[in-house]
């Protein structure tokens, strides 16, 4: 634990304990529930290893956001293209390419009927639209074949009032700031059986557009689950049961840092799960426990880019919206929660605005935000993976530490 | 005190059926700053069965919808908001239709949300306070929660934190 591991280098070095205590310098993972202390190893070779690399993204202002690169073929043909700029997600399932990076033409997703499949995924604050199509996918040496992907566009078919619901569209390199997102998270479609049979029990994610006219000839489909938009690791046909995500700690803010996208749990001898705790998310989520209140709809999400919760004690800054300005760093401690396991995690959340004046920094490791309510959710967003390594089984899949979904950190 | 009955859907769908054609049509949408004949006519268009549950100061309608999101609706109890929805939060695996549980506010809102501040990016909640219209959602990918609220009507004595 971080905290155990402050008091050992107090007790050893002093002046070391200081940086710690400002939230940077601290080299360990924060992975052993014993205790001993673990060194954090960010494995950099292997079949299945993926460089990641946190950076501004290729549209040169994204903030804590983890980017690989992924290379997509026409199925069964050697026609493909790698994009880098790919978001990488835990807290979505599936992959989505805007379509201005995409230049090899993929075969449309089609209903029975023939007419073309475009999907509507909702976010927080936004909604990805577009075609579905299909893909062979294949990130580090791992292959998916015949992988249905979304292609964001909000021009090849217009978008239906009933997916916008007043939301703007993240499908553009400026309105996404990535050229996709790579959704790893612990489920594997995108939606689930709540999309395959059409009527009120549908949520609408699915649409089949007779014509580019889509706002006035679309329809909600039924889609089946082999059709949806899916984690493509859950179709890799070795390491498909999960991924870690491997970033190194970071002190303050930072330009670039560079980690790993690592696939499979205990597979093979650079993911073995070790010492790390396991936190099963029967309903994607654990508890966290917060100043006395309990959040027990939390998650671990690399796309959120900062901690989000409520506290009503942490002013908000009041030029950029969404994110805390304390007046000096607040070092916060918090208690996450699941069958059988528990860990503290003590993170920091520094003032947004006087991280953002340094431009050039990208990465940060104090960055957080309100949540607003219901005050259900504890957003664990990528600060918490500098310095830790965090796994992410896919639901229904086995691993060593049993089957997921879980996270382990 | 607070007083709890819970009815099957098919039942309010009849008795829904029963008031728009002895009454006034129900309105398309009215939700938030709507009056309570607008939570009929949520309940009926997400095709859901309806709880109530009765605080000091205002009467929440809690409606469990078809898709498995629950919209929570708030009725005003007293004063210069009596009988109107003065707030409305959300959880499920999705949002539930912002046209119409906004009603009247959703154009605000809608612009709100498009205007929001993509100088640094990231993907991060909904934060939308505006001096008229507050509107929040967290969550992720098959899990979402939300509110909105308008802060003027609300009742006197009730926090924010009891939207939820």
């Amino acid at each position: 634990m971080r905290d155990l591991r402050i008091f050992l280098a107090f007790a050893i070095f002093p002046a070391f304990a200081f940086l710690a205590a400002c939230g940077g310098g601290s080299s360990g993972s924060s992975n052993s529930s014993s205790t001993t202390t673990t060194t954090q190893t960010i494995a950099t070779s292997g079949a299945n290893v993926a460089s990641i690399s946190v950076n501004a993204g290729p549209n040169g202002n994204y903030v804590n956001g983890a980017f690989a690169s992924v290379t997509v073929c026409v199925p069964g043909t050697s026609n493909c293209q790698t994009i880098d700029g790919i978001l990488v997600d835990t807290g979505s399932y599936g992959l989505r390419i805007i379509s201005s990076a995409l230049t090899v033409a993929l075969p449309q997703q089609n209903a029975s009927d023939g007419n073309p499949v475009v999907e509507c995924l909702p976010f927080l604050d936004s909604y990805s639209w577009g075609p579905v199509q299909t893909a062979d996918v294949q990130i580090a040496s791992e292959k998916a074949a015949s992988v249905p992907i979304q292609v964001l566009s909000d021009t090849d078919f217009t978008t239906p009032t009933a997916c916008s619901q007043g939301f703007p569209s993240a499908d553009t390199l400026t309105t996404l700031g990535a050229n996709g997102i790579l959704g790893v998270g612990l489920a594997a479609q995108d939606c689930g059986s709540a999309c395959v049979q059409t009527g009120a029990t549908n949520p609408g994610l699915y649409y089949e557009c007779p014509s580019s006219s889509c706002a006035t000839t679309g329809v909600v489909t039924g889609e089946a689950l082999a059709q949806q938009v899916i984690n493509p690791v859950a179709l890799f046909t070795t390491d498909n049961n999960g991924v870690i995500v491997e970033l190194p700690a970071v002190s303050g803010g930072e330009v670039t840092v560079s980690g790993s996208l690592v696939f499979g749990i205990g597979t093979q001898s650079n993911n073995a799960l070790g010492t790390a705790t396991i936190y099963t998310a029967p309903n994607a989520a654990f508890t966290t426990t917060y100043k006395s209140q309990t959040y027990a709809e939390s998650f671990i999400d690399s796309g959120s880019n900062g901690y989000f919760f409520p506290d009503s004690t942490i002013p908000v800054c009041s030029d950029i919206t969404g994110f805390y300005c304390p007046s000096s760093t607040e070092n916060l401690s918090a208690t996450n929660q699941a069958s059988g396991a528990s860990g503290t995690v003590d993170f920091s959340v520094a003032n947004a605005d006087a991280l953002f004046a340094n431009l050039s920094d990208n990465a940060f490791e104090d960055l957080g935000g309100p949540a607003g309510a219901p005050a259900n959710y504890f957003d664990w967003g990528l600060p918490f993976f500098y310095g830790r390594n965090v796994y992410t089984a896919i639901e229904g899949m086995s691993t060593p530490g049993g089957t997921g979904p879980f996270w382990a950190y | 005190m607070s007083n709890t009955c819970v009815r099957k859907s098919w039942r309010l769908l009849a008795i829904g059926a029963a008031l728009a054609v002895v009454s006034a049509p129900l309105p398309a949408r009215a939700a938030l700053g709507g009056d309570s004949a607008s939570v009929q006519a949520d309940q009926l268009h997400m095709q859901g069965s309806l709880r109530t549950t009765a605080a000091a100061a205002y009467t929440m309608h809690e409606i469990q919808g078809a898709s498995g999101t629950v919209v929570r609706e708030y009725v005003s109890a007293a004063g210069a908001s009596a009988g109107k929805v003065f707030a409305v939060a959300w959880q499920g695996p999705w949002r539930p239709d912002m046209r119409q549980i906004l009603g009247n506010y959703f154009e605000q809102f809608a612009q709100a949300a498009k205007s929001q501040s993509k100088s640094r990016m990231g993907r991060k909640p909904l934060m939308i306070e505006l001096p008229g219209l507050v509107v929040e959602q967290s969550g992720h990918a098959r899990a979402f929660a939300g509110r909105a609220y308008v802060p003027d009507m609300l009742p006197t004595g009730v926090r924010t934190e009891e939207i939820q």
